[in-house]
């Protein structure tokens, strides 16, 4: 296959399979070969008992140790037991000889699995160079329980220092698989630990302890969790905090943040995450459970993008922004709050980093056609017609759609033609068609008992399924697209009504999709500056408009919205009919799915944003757990 | 072995002797002004019977007869290429005069890229076409001729009056490009003199610029541009005697403009010493000294300038201020000497100052410690500080300024030493493992009775040794102090052959040093590579002094500027970047240098508005027609 791009876009690099030589060379010579990975200012690696007690002595943690004895009255040395206790828990323990078992069994499941895994070469150089110059923080994008094995596998292949991991505590309940995981370089953390002063500066002081002595590069996902939607999640500040602090205190020149996009042809956990989403609980993480997993491996899940980003300098992303001189007052050891200035500071680059790894997401052609097909089902069902569209109509509009995407930065990865090649992409079309004529059980479930509800809940899976290729594109044209839905409610096209409905809804969605909170001017800038270098529209000092030719994208854009304008409206509703005044959020999502025939609000995704949306605009209020509201407040045209 | 600018005795008497002669000499050409010879006789006559000083002072009026115009320090003394390509030190004043240096060619041209083949020598002659012509208060100099105070306006003593020594200016003075200078020089000879010019200039409203050594870092001499009225250098190098010593208290009455050298050499000769030793020592003024809040390298026995000073008489447009007695403290509010000290001339000009003197101390030694690497030596220096047992200067170097210091060593007499040399080097490196470009060297120089300095020097070994150090020798330390006089001439050769170069310094906590000297460092290399300079700079740093609570550290910092078509630009942004990147990292604006004009523009951030405001109302209440308009600081 052959990538094309787009001459105006950004220069993007080339891929490289590196399944190809697993193919045709041994995996055990592979697992075994000389593995001598460069690093930061080649420094030696550090054994885990140095790492250990370097963190237990370090001022830091001595400083709180001391301050939480004096508060809750217990023995210094105690507390240093269990500062002792948690690092144990949390603290990695890399062993090359596990990385090889891994190489060698990895090898042999990703030929299964994978068509190929793709890696752009000049990244992992860039990288390479990255590492010896800099402390570095590996930032994957999250889609998948595969991304940081995936991770650890590619570096190791191109002999690249191999990362730390921060991983969540739940695979700690894996026997054996989580012991296996931290000898590979997985370090984990608690979900949450609020108050716990203790275990907050363990960890922070592990993390600081290896990223300021460049001991191993540093990875953890900067959305937290696996995106069971495929887009991208509001980005969690706290780990990211923790790297950027040794540079903003002047413990190290600079950081180098690098973002990872890896985009999968076809996630592994595709069907699971639609149904976690309708509500069918998450599967504990057990060994057993993996073991039952493996019925995955007689499946084929295409290809897998693994693009390295630029890497970013956190001296150059604080230039100007940051006035370092606040450190100077108080000794660095002693935890503080992060003032308001650095915590908008982390938050925008946080912001900043997500999208770098959006733009570099691979996009297959299966992503603009189940958009597509979308569209359609969801107009078709509002129009009351019959559902369903020719095949040659969807490949005409897929054509149409390409140029579009990559006129709006889209990083297609476009095959010679769209002929039906593969088991893969009939699977594709056999969820869409299953969309289409509104057909029960996916492809992956052909039960036919079916009472009303699970014909319902296999329908929802399917468009969950779909809307879950669609959102890989949604960072593409999501300003574009608010900007069109705004034109469709200003109320004039003067610029000022059009930029008001503009903000009113990127408000709305900013849990929704990756937008920078205090952006919206800019955001506005770039989706009339996309808008009009593509001919819809013509923006002049006062007024926005909207060219002969543009109304096809315009009508494309806003219906790219439409199901969650829709899935909003309808939680209104809800919100509007319900009798009582509060109820609890636990009961609230069971709830909305019951007077919901819309498929897309039955996703507790959506329902979650939209909640959080309300309560930003005003309308709902959180009282410890319950949710009150305001019936007025509720936004009128949304009725 | 106070005095570093001279040889053995009898050379040195030998020196003394000539450096009269010239100066005579000098007197009787006189300024080219011939009115302005007669000296004032009112202050002689009053100053002649307590002057406890002898003859030989350094500086004559006219600075051009033993000075550079257009660089560092004595005409006699430059460092060059030889026509074999060998570096060489001129003129007969320092040790390493008259040496051959064989290591620094390949340093230099190692180091910066530079080819000796590729000359960028300065124009040789200042031409008085270039000197803008001096607008003149005609009354103010008719008055000041009155008086009999000496004066001038020749071309060349006003050139020389309007730099000190920052880069962009020595820089525009080898291009023979000439700013703004002052108007006119005059030569007080005493307190009173000075009180006579003050009341002119606030009369006739001229601008006064006290000007001292000539040695400032900071801009601090340069004129204002936009100023319109005359401006008048006041040199204050004729204030030179020391009036009094007073024995049973350890003080010394002296005159704020004797050089460092002079006010040295003549308590010697009554077997005192006041021990401030700045590295500008030779040049700089006491005055200076205490417009600038200077540091000297033996701060740990004898003190900064502020622990020095016992009482001072400053001449403002509003009159004299002094203290009424010389009681060694004193809670009568805030304290007066402060508001002086670190006034950088914006208030008025210092005439006289009581000093405290020691006895010379009867017995010296330098000796130096090799370092595994830096942060060991610097983990060493927090330590002696904290055992507060630091010797009268201790400086650690980093790798860089030891691989210098080393290209310094001058050509060996003899086999013997450079087969010890050798010796010392194998040990160093291959039996104890220290790798050449990671270990650093701390020098240091230990004052007091024999047998005292003998206990502290084991005391401060054996720190050491707990870090790693090992004992480097008495002539690695001697010579790391005697490089300290010489380098300002370094930078002249540096310039030509497009090598410029500066230091700058900062004071920093503990627990900041080593983050600081490593980011600064970076961020050099790394706004060089930005700018555009083609070739890697010389960016290396020292700590040069301890202190209970955190240490002094300099930067040095050269490039070579072929390709570029406005290094000293490309230099200034370089600085103004360090000097960011120095207060990033919790460092001062200033320990020693001052504010001047060239860092002004962070005075606000670094002591808040109220202190601006207080400064701003003290200046406001002195000097409300801004006589001493130089501009510094505020």
């Amino acid at each position: 296959s052959v990538l094309l791009y787009y001459p105006m876009l950004k220069k993007r690099d080339d891929f490289e399979d590196i399944l190809e030589e697993r193919r045709t060379s041994s995996d055990l010579r592979y697992a075994l070969r000389c593995y001598t990975p460069v690093l930061y200012k080649g420094v030696t690696p550090c054994k885990t008992s140095v790492l250990k007690s370097m963190v237990l002595q370090s001022d830091q943690l001595h400083y709180v140790i001391n301050q939480v004895s004096k508060e809750s009255g217990r023995a210094a040395d105690d507390v240093r037991e269990e500062a002792s206790a948690i690092l144990e828990e949390m603290a990695h323990s890399l062993q090359l000889s596990t990385v090889r078992f891994f190489a060698f069994m990895l090898s042999k499941v990703f030929k299964t699995l994978f068509r190929s895994i793709c890696v752009n070469e000049e990244g992992i150089q860039r990288l390479q160079q990255a590492i010896q110059e800099h402390p570095v923080v590996l930032l994957p994008s999250h889609r998948s329980y595969m991304d940081f094995l995936l991770m650890s596998y590619i570096l190791y292949t191109y002999d690249v220092a191999l990362p730390v991991i921060a991983a969540g505590m739940d695979f700690m309940g894996m026997k054996f698989v989580g012991e296996m995981l931290r000898m590979s370089g997985a370090f984990f953390i608690r979900r949450s630990f609020g108050g716990d002063k203790l275990y907050w500066s363990v960890f922070s002081e592990y993390v600081k302890t290896m990223l300021k002595n460049g001991y191993a590069p540093v990875e953890f996902f900067l959305e937290g969790t696996r995106s069971r939607t495929s887009k991208s999640l509001t980005p969690k500040l706290g780990l990211l905090n923790i790297v950027m602090d040794p540079f903003l205190k002047g413990e190290v020149f600079d950081v180098n943040v690098v973002p990872v996009s890896i985009s999968y042809e076809r996630i592994l956990e595709e069907s699971l995450y639609a149904r976690e989403l309708l509500g069918v609980p998450k599967p504990k993480e057990s060994t057993s459970g993996l073991f039952k997993a493996r019925k995955v491996l007689s499946e084929d899940y295409g290809s897998i993008h693994v693009y390295f980003g630029q890497p970013v300098s956190v001296r150059s992303l604080a230039e100007g922004r940051v006035n370092r001189c606040q450190f100077n007052l108080v000794p660095r050891h002693i935890p503080r709050r992060p003032s308001e200035e650095i915590q908008s500071f982390v938050n925008d680059s946080a912001y900043r980093l997500v999208r770098a790894q959006e733009e570099n997401m691979v996009l297959k052609p299966w992503v603009l056609l189940a958009s597509l097909l979308l569209q359609n089902h969801h107009q078709n069902r509002a129009a009351g017609q019959k559902p369903g569209m020719a095949l040659d109509e969807l490949t005409t509009q897929a054509v149409w759609l390409r140029d579009v995407s990559r006129q709006y930065g889209a990083f297609l990865h476009w095959p010679g033609t769209v002929r039906v090649q593969s088991r893969f992409y009939e699977h594709v079309f056999n969820v869409s068609l299953c969309v289409i004529a509104g057909e029960q059980g996916g492809p992956g479930d052909p039960r036919s008992t079916v009472t009303p509800e699970e014909e319902l809940l296999s329908q929802a899976v399917v468009v969950l399924s779909c809307a879950s290729y669609r959102n890989q594109m949604l960072h593409v044209f999501v300003r574009p697209a608010l900007l069109a839905s705004a034109i469709h409610i200003a109320s004039s096209n003067q610029k000022q009504e059009v930029f008001n409905s503009f903000s009113f809804l990127r408000n709305m969605f900013s849990s929704e999709f990756i937008l920078c909170p205090g952006a919206t001017v800019q955001d506005f800038e770039e989706a009339c500056y996309l808008l009009v270098k593509t001919g819809v529209l013509q923006v002049t000092q006062q007024e926005v408009l909207v060219t002969e030719r543009g109304h096809r994208t315009l009508a494309f854009l806003t219906s790219m919205l439409d199901p969650f304008l829709q899935g909003y409206q309808v939680v209104c509703r809800f919100l509007c009919e319900e009798d009582t005044e509060t109820l609890t959020e636990k009961q609230f999502i069971p709830a909305v799915r019951k007077v919901s025939l819309c498929f897309s609000v039955l996703s507790s995704d959506l329902q979650k944003n939209a909640l959080a949306a309300l309560q930003r605009l005003g309308a709902v209020r959180k009282i410890k757990g319950y949710v009150g509201f305001h019936h007025p407040c509720v936004p009128g045209w949304l009725d | 072995m106070a005095s570093n600018s001279s040889g053995g005795g009898s050379s040195d008497r030998q020196g003394i002797a000539q450096q009269r002669l010239r100066i005579i000499a000098g007197h009787l050409r006189g300024p080219v002004d011939g009115d302005s010879t007669i000296l004032a006789a009112e202050c002689k006559a009053q100053g002649s019977n307590t002057d406890v000083s002898s003859e030989g002072k350094t500086v004559p009026r006219r600075r051009q007869e033993i000075m550079k115009w257009n660089g560092w320090g004595y005409s006699d003394s430059r460092f060059l290429f030889n026509k074999k390509g060998q570096a060489e030190f001129t003129g007969k004043r320092y040790r390493l005069s008259g040496m051959i240096i064989p290591g620094l060619k390949d340093w230099f041209e190692g180091t910066f890229g530079a080819n000796l083949q590729h000359k960028t020598p300065p124009t040789p002659l200042l031409t008085n076409t270039a000197v803008p012509p001096a607008t003149l208060n005609e009354a103010f100099v008719e008055e000041v001729k009155s008086t009999g105070i000496p004066f001038s306006h020749d071309a060349e003593d006003r050139v020389f009056r309007a730099h000190g020594h920052c880069l962009h200016e020595i820089f525009a003075l080898r291009e023979g490009k000439i700013g703004r200078v002052p108007d006119m020089v005059v030569w007080p000879s005493c307190h009173n003199d000075v009180v006579k010019i003050v009341q002119l200039a606030c009369k006739h409203n001229v601008c006064l610029m006290p000007y001292g050594g000539g040695t400032s870092v900071s801009s601090a001499l340069e004129c204002p541009p936009e100023e319109t009225r005359s401006i008048v250098s006041l040199d204050t190098s004729q204030m030179n005697r020391i009036l009094w010593i007073d024995e049973k208290n350890l003080t010394a009455h002296v005159e704020a403009g004797i050089v460092g050298q002079d006010l040295e050499r003549l308590l010697n000769e009554s077997g005192y010493c006041t021990g401030h030793e700045p590295d500008s020592m030779e040049f700089s003024s006491l005055g200076g000294w205490v417009a600038t809040r200077a540091s000297g390298m033996k701060k740990n026995i004898y003190g900064n300038i502020e622990d020095l000073v016992v009482h001072i008489k400053m001449v403002t447009p509003q009159g004299v201020i002094e203290k009424s007695c010389q009681g060694p403290r004193m809670s009568t509010g805030p304290d007066i000497h402060h508001f002086i000290m670190g006034s950088e001339g914006t208030l008025g000009v210092v005439t006289e100052v009581t000093m405290k003197i020691r006895p010379m101390p009867e017995y010296q030694k330098y000796g130096s410690v090799v370092f595994p690497n830096f942060e060991q030596g610097v983990a060493c220096l927090r330590e002696v500080a904290k055992q507060r047992c630091a010797p009268a200067s201790i400086r650690l170097m980093d790798n860089e300024q030891f691989k210098f210091g080393h290209a310094l060593k001058p050509q060996v007499s003899s086999i013997f030493t450079s087969f010890l040399d050798g010796l010392k080097k194998f040990y160093i490196t291959k039996f104890k493992g220290f790798d050449p470009n990671h270990l650093c060297v701390a020098t240091l120089l230990f004052e007091g009775n024999r047998e005292k300095v003998l206990q502290h020097e084991k005391q401060v070994y054996d720190i050491a040794a707990k870090f790693g150090g090992l004992a480097a020798g008495e002539d690695n330390g001697q010579r790391g102090y005697m490089l300290t006089f010489v380098i300002a001439y370094l930078r002249d050769l540096g310039m030509d052959y497009y090598v410029i170069g500066e230091s700058f310094e900062t004071s920093v906590p503990w627990d900041r040093v080593l983050d600081i000297c490593r980011n600064v460092k970076a961020r050099i290399i790394r706004e060089c590579k930005d700018k555009g300079v083609q070739f890697p700079p010389l960016s290396t740093c020292r700590v040069t002094q301890t202190y209970d609570a955190g240490a002094c550290v300099y930067f040095y910092f050269a490039f070579n500027y072929r390709g570029l078509s406005d290094p000293v630009h490309v230099y200034e942004q370089v600085e103004h970047a360090a000097r960011e990147e120095i207060l990033a990292n919790g460092g001062s604006l200033s320990h020693h240098h001052g504010v001047g004009k060239l860092r002004k523009e962070w005075m606000r951030d670094t002591i808040s508005n109220v202190g601006m405001g207080m400064l701003k109302s003290v200046k406001d209440y002195v000097d409300p027609n801004n006589i001493f308009g130089n501009r510094n600081l505020l």
